[in-house]
């Protein structure tokens, strides 16, 4: 790069914050993070015209789908003690499986009833991708299924587990395959070497049940950092090292996960509490706001304007600059999966399995168009190839426009 | 859901069902002398490769040598599967999964090729019970592949099997049988499934069978299927304000005299019997002691082997928690109303002839939700296939 441009870029915000292309959906809500794909033309006008295939799965998960190139990734597991983790990829253009590998787990798998082993949603790095389960067991597989390495952290640290399941998705940074595994006992994060699977490093964390995911981002300075959530209120760390940056200890939410724009992380905070790191290593809060309580859906982010959305279904939408609450919409039934965003529009999953397409320009926010799929859904869904692609227990969908194949 | 499928690691041992590695190898390298498996892969190509899976350990330990020898596992022949399988004995559970992987690749390299599995050779395999139980279960599962009408039609001999997984899934064909007979022909079902009650080891699956029997009229003595450990005596209330009782060596963990007094939380305490009837074996500290926070509690059992014995005690508990056998501390979780089940912490234990001493402490928080009034434990004692083990006193 032109080193005389790099300070314009800089002022103006083009470098800082999300780390990832987003030609793919490389982990939890997307390559960046932010359960955004704006150049995705998923349609807004959603009917059972709509599904372009659906196809059962091996077994249960909320973890969400993976999706590289023609490729899908979706981990779930079965069994009588949910120790069967299984890890699949399936062909994006017809849902054809192309292979499946399966594990025991070897760490302990009891979870609450409406999760199962397979919560924690895999990540890739563009070599391979990474499975991480309830059990604390990770797995690394090249795209056609080599098994790479293999982890039993539930093993190695037996009392890091949390008897209701743990959910915190895996994200990979510049080699190294971030792993947390924060629970009430043995509570930490690890860093483990993207090749071999061995700690590079291994943090102590707060002993306290934990179900956020760690959130890469890149600061004002271009350094990458990630921040990993408790309790405690939030952390970033060097990625390579485990070291911390800066800390921001004012207490966070230990089920919604934090979200980037524009420079800005977005924290469920006291509601939510909006941090902007700096170029010093340290970080400025630019406002809170008490209205704006994700429940266990993440904050997202869409131009000037940051939606909030609880377990009840209400949709809160507030403006980027100052918290200032703009409206609330009340959508059916109740949530856990985070929404995601292609082309402006919000795509909200109920427990129900009910889709809910979201106008978030109109005055007090719309619903366009609804699509039943009749069964639970809890995962959040993904996006690629101009369509949403939605995972129960039972099944995985493809929803776009037919003509898409 | 168990503990996950395997118990607590004891540290500095792995507890293992099959034979030695050396005794699995002897047959491994037996074969080896006879047979090439693969396009450009010798018998010692395979034998060394899996000689590197086997080698993984604990924090990855292995990992960067075992990643090229499983890429020359993976390329073996479906003839080769029993060898494979054969590896898995003496494995631990980190090897159990590398070797898994490429028994996959190779049965979904070779059916893609329209190629058979040797299915006579994976159901020796199976029935071998010498073998590890988990590589049995899985080559009944390939058999399944090759031949499902063979894998139904054979099923019900595993019944009594040692492996957990194949004895379950002969129990579900029993329980669906059952469920399957209960509109059109009451006795047969009856007999169904007292047949799956005499061989159910997973709790669910005593339930689900518990549960068919009771609308058929037939009481089921689940106390006695779950075999627990029903005759305690407890001590309590010490202090565990702010979880520090969970550290603290009260008393009972240096001596266990049943005549002592000792200070407790709120004054004098001393032992007192108390038997559960329960039939989830619920032993609960709030029924002598009343529904206390921030204190500790232990409860001490004897339990009688006629022989030294290999055994497992299984826990379900959702306080914070220790479990000591014979003195010797096995695991303890400071983790507080996060839920409990049958059988969620197993930890292996070796049982001496006569008598043994189990102690559990307890420990509950000052949490005040109607869903942390529970101060109690469910405890028993089986064989590493879930069977219960009685008390011979």
């Amino acid at each position: 790069m032109n080193a005389s441009i790099l300070p314009l870029l800089l002022g103006a915000g083009l470098l800082i914050g999300p780390l990832s292309a987003r030609a793919d959906w490389t982990q939890f809500r997307g390559a960046a993070g932010d359960s955004v794909d704006p150049s995705s033309r998923v349609p807004s006008q959603l009917g059972t015209n709509s599904v372009v295939w659906s196809i059962p799965l091996g077994g249960r998960g909320i973890a969400s789908p993976v999706i590289v190139a023609d490729r899908v990734f979706v981990t779930s597991s079965s069994g009588g003690r949910q120790d069967r983790l299984k890890v699949q990829c399936f062909q994006l253009s017809d849902g054809t499986l192309r292979w499946e590998r399966t594990f025991w787990a070897t760490g302990r798998t009891m979870t609450h009833e409406k999760i199962s082993s397979a919560a924690p949603s895999p990540a890739t790095d563009g070599r391979a991708i990474y499975a991480f389960f309830s059990s604390n067991d990770c797995v690394a597989l090249d795209f056609d299924g080599n098994l790479l390495w293999y982890r039993g952290l539930g093993r190695d640290y037996p009392n890091a587990s949390n008897s209701l399941g743990m959910a915190s998705s895996l994200s990979v940074v510049d080699g190294v395959v971030i792993a947390q595994a924060e629970n009430d006992s043995e509570s930490f994060t690890a860093g483990l070497d993207a090749r071999t699977g061995t700690n590079v490093w291994k943090l102590d964390r707060p002993k306290r049940a934990n179900w956020t995911s760690p959130f890469p981002f890149r600061d004002a300075s271009g350094k990458t950092s990630v921040v990993l959530q408790s309790s405690k209120g939030v952390v970033a760390i060097d990625p390579q090292t485990g070291k911390t940056r800066w800390n921001y200890g004012e207490g966070a939410s230990t089920v919604p996960s934090t979200t980037a724009s524009a420079g800005r992380l977005y924290v469920p905070s006291n509601g939510l509490t909006v941090l902007e790191p700096g170029t010093n290593g340290g970080f400025t809060q630019v406002w809170r706001s008490a209205q704006m309580r994700p429940g266990t859906a993440s904050p997202v982010v869409l131009g000037n304007r940051v939606f909030a959305l609880n377990d009840g279904g209400i949709l809160s939408c507030a403006d980027t600059q100052d918290g200032r609450r703009l409206w609330q919409l009340r959508l059916k039934g109740s949530f856990s999966a985070t929404p995601v965003s292609a082309g402006g529009r919000l795509y909200c999953v109920n427990e129900e399995g009910l889709v809910q397409v979201v106008d978030p320009e109109a005055p007090s926010g719309a619903v366009l168009s609804e699509l039943a799929l009749h069964e639970t859904i809890i995962g959040t869904p993904s996006i690629a190839a101009d369509s949403l692609f939605v995972r129960s227990d039972g099944h995985l969908w493809r929803i776009g426009r037919n003509s898409s194949l | 859901m168990s503990s996950g499928t395997d118990s607590l690691p004891t540290p500095g041992r792995e507890v293992r069902p099959g034979p030695s590695r050396s005794s699995s190898w002897s047959r491994v390298g037996g074969l080896a002398l006879l047979l090439t498996f693969s396009q450009g892969l010798t018998a010692a190509d395979l034998g060394s490769s899996l000689r590197e899976l086997q080698a993984v350990a604990a924090e990855g330990r292995g990992n960067p040598a075992a990643n090229p020898a499983w890429r020359r596992v993976a390329a073996a022949e479906a003839r080769s599967l029993p060898t494979l399988l054969g590896a898995m004995d003496g494995a631990n559970d980190y090897a159990l999964n590398w070797i898994r992987a490429a028994i996959e690749s190779v049965v979904q390299r070779e059916l893609a090729r329209s190629r058979t599995l040797p299915t006579e050779a994976l159901l020796r395999f199976a029935r071998d019970t010498h073998h590890h139980p988990r590589a049995r279960h899985l080559a009944f599962e390939l058999v399944g592949r090759q031949d499902p009408a063979m894998h139904d039609r054979l099923l019900p001999e595993f019944l009594n099997d040692p492996s957990p997984d194949l004895r379950r899934d002969s129990v579900q064909a029993l329980l669906n049988e059952g469920v399957a007979l209960a509109t059109k022909d009451k006795p047969a079902a009856i007999a169904v499934l007292q047949k799956a009650l005499s061989s159910v080891r997973d709790a669910d699956q005593v339930d689900a069978v518990a549960a068919r029997l009771k609308e058929l009229g037939q009481p089921v003595d689940l106390p006695r299927v779950f075999g627990w450990v029903h005759r305690w005596r407890l001590i309590g209330p010490f202090d565990n304000t702010s979880g520090a009782g969970f550290e603290k060596a009260f008393p009972p963990e240096s001596i266990i005299d049943a005549a002592a007094e000792y200070e407790g939380k709120t004054g004098k305490v001393k032992w007192r019997e108390q038997n559960t009837t329960s039939d989830y074996g619920i032993v609960d500290f709030n029924q002598p002691f009343g529904a206390l926070k921030s204190v500790t509690g232990y409860a001490v059992a004897e339990f009688w082997s006629d022989t030294p014995r290999r055994a497992e005690i299984r826990l379900g508990c959702k306080d914070g928690w220790k479990v000591w056998a014979n003195g010797k501390f096995l695991f303890g979780r400071d983790e507080y109303h996060r839920g409990y089940e049958i059988d969620q912490y197993r930890m292996p234990v070796e049982l001496q002839k006569g008598r043994n001493v189990i102690l559990v402490k307890c420990c509950q928080n000052e949490q005040t939700e109607d869903w942390t009034k529970e101060w109690e434990f469910q405890l028993r004692v089986t064989d590493s296939s879930g069977t219960p083990i009685f008390s011979s006193r």
